[in-house]
């Protein structure tokens, strides 16, 4: 199975393990990651105002491109997931925001939001089957106890991105339970990190990641695993004596089906 | 009659934001959700109900249009689809979109950035705190 691959910017500068790690992962699992060519960045949050045309049409581009190709477009990112879920929705269901784009864009036909938006996670889940995944690991992380960290948007609003249920999500969980580890369930899991104030007020992410940490050590959790670059950094910026070390989940699926250190594809 | 510049903005906020304020029912569900009640002097609640009373002027000058995290707990959990977040985003715009209005300007950044600053992390602010 071929998918047009969305990475975003951050996989290519300072989340290059997201990245790889997924790309190794996908071999092994056998499906293909075939990059957009000339994708351009999604802007990291989707444009709320309903007369906010421009700033979405990044992401009917590359959703316009997988549709072309007649593949899925996968992406890796929690925050491409959701930009590009929500843009796609709003082609398919909002008719004031698809005509204004695709009178803009004068493609060859006009794009109605007809491409399927997927996670790599919901891939896993939906496409290989967490069952079939564990019969691929050959590493299994047994002993591990690692809480699922899911941040905001990859979940919300559900009804948008039918991910998982918000407010009591699992694919993660099983994820972990696949890979041969035990997950930690934490209330804080699907709690916001602080997001974009970091860079003007720190105070925010650091109250933020401290009330996640506390909550997931004190459940047990050894390490945590997350699919967002800005989650990542804020949580890797904490000062919390509760600190455990933060993974992203490609990287510990890598290590599980052995290939963390193989050939690129 | 014509409106009042407090009336045209509180029209203009609902357009932006595709929200309709008069469907709150004053729970107070979104307010106990978000993870910034404390850092705001006007609480997501209290927002929708100064654009219901056309009170703009307090909501451009509010800090919480800079503390809202755009997680989305409150458009989730809210029972009557206002989506409150939307509606502080609506009002930031309001501002923004005035000549002058930009929180963040690309003279900051040198200045913000440290080695691990993820790109996602630029892009996003400059999305939400600038037009
Ligand atoms: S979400 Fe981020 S990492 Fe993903 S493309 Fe968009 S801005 Fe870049
Ligand atoms: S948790 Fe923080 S960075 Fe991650 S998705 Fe939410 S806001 Fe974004
Ligand atoms: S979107 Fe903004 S207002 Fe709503 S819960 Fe999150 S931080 Fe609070
Ligand atoms: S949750 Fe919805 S109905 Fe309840 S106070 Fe907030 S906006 Fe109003």
């Amino acid at each position: 199975m071929k998918y047009s691959y969305y990475p975003g910017c951050t996989l290519k500068n300072k989340a290059q393990d997201l990245d790889l790690y997924a790309r190794r992962a996908a071999v092994a699992l056998g499906f293909e990651l075939v990059e957009i060519p000339e994708w351009q960045c999604c802007g990291g949050v989707y444009p709320l105002g309903t007369d906010e045309i421009a700033s979405k049409l990044s992401s009917v581009r590359a959703l316009n491109y997988a549709k072309e190709q007649g593949q899925d477009l996968i992406t890796l990112c929690s925050a491409c997931h959701h930009v590009l879920k929500r843009v796609n929705d709003d082609m398919k269901n909002v008719a004031d925001i698809s005509d204004r784009a695709n009178n803009y864009m004068q493609l060859d036909a006009p794009y109605k939001g007809e491409t399927t938006v997927v996670h790599f996670l919901e891939v896993l889940r939906d496409r290989i089957g967490f069952d079939e995944l564990k019969k691929k690991v050959v590493n299994p992380l047994t002993g591990k106890k690692i809480g699922a960290y899911y941040g905001c948007l990859a979940l919300r609003p559900g009804k948008v991105l039918e991910f998982d249920d918000p407010e009591n999500p699992q694919i993660m969980e099983d994820f972990i339970r696949a890979l041969g580890a035990e997950p930690v369930i934490y209330p804080y899991r699907n709690e916001c990190c602080g997001a974009y104030t970091a860079l003007e007020d720190k105070n925010i992410p650091a109250k933020r990641t401290k009330m996640i940490f506390d909550s997931a050590d004190g459940f047990g959790a050894d390490m945590l695993i997350t699919a967002c670059p800005l989650c990542m950094y804020n949580l890797n910026k904490s000062e919390a004596d509760s600190k455990v070390p933060v993974y992203y989940f490609t990287e510990l699926l890598a290590e599980a089906l052995g290939v963390k250190e193989g050939v690129e594809q | 009659m014509s409106l009042t510049m407090a009336e045209k903005q509180a029209e203009q906020i609902r357009q932006i934001s595709g929200s309709d304020p008069y469907k709150c029912m004053k729970c107070g569900k979104c307010s106990a959700s978000c993870p910034s009640f404390n850092e705001m002097d006007i609480k997501p609640h209290q927002f929708v109900s100064y654009v219901v009373n056309d009170n703009i002027e307090a909501l451009a000058e509010s800090k919480s249009l800079w503390k809202c995290l755009g997680c989305f707990a409150c458009v989730e959990r809210c029972p009557r689809d206002v989506q409150p977040g939307r509606v502080v985003d609506a009002a930031r715009q309001l501002v923004e979109r005035q000549r002058g209005g930009d929180h963040l300007h690309a003279e900051d950044i040198p200045a913000l950035l440290d080695d691990d600053v993820p790109q996602q992390l630029l892009v996003s602010a400059f999305r939400r705190y600038r037009r």
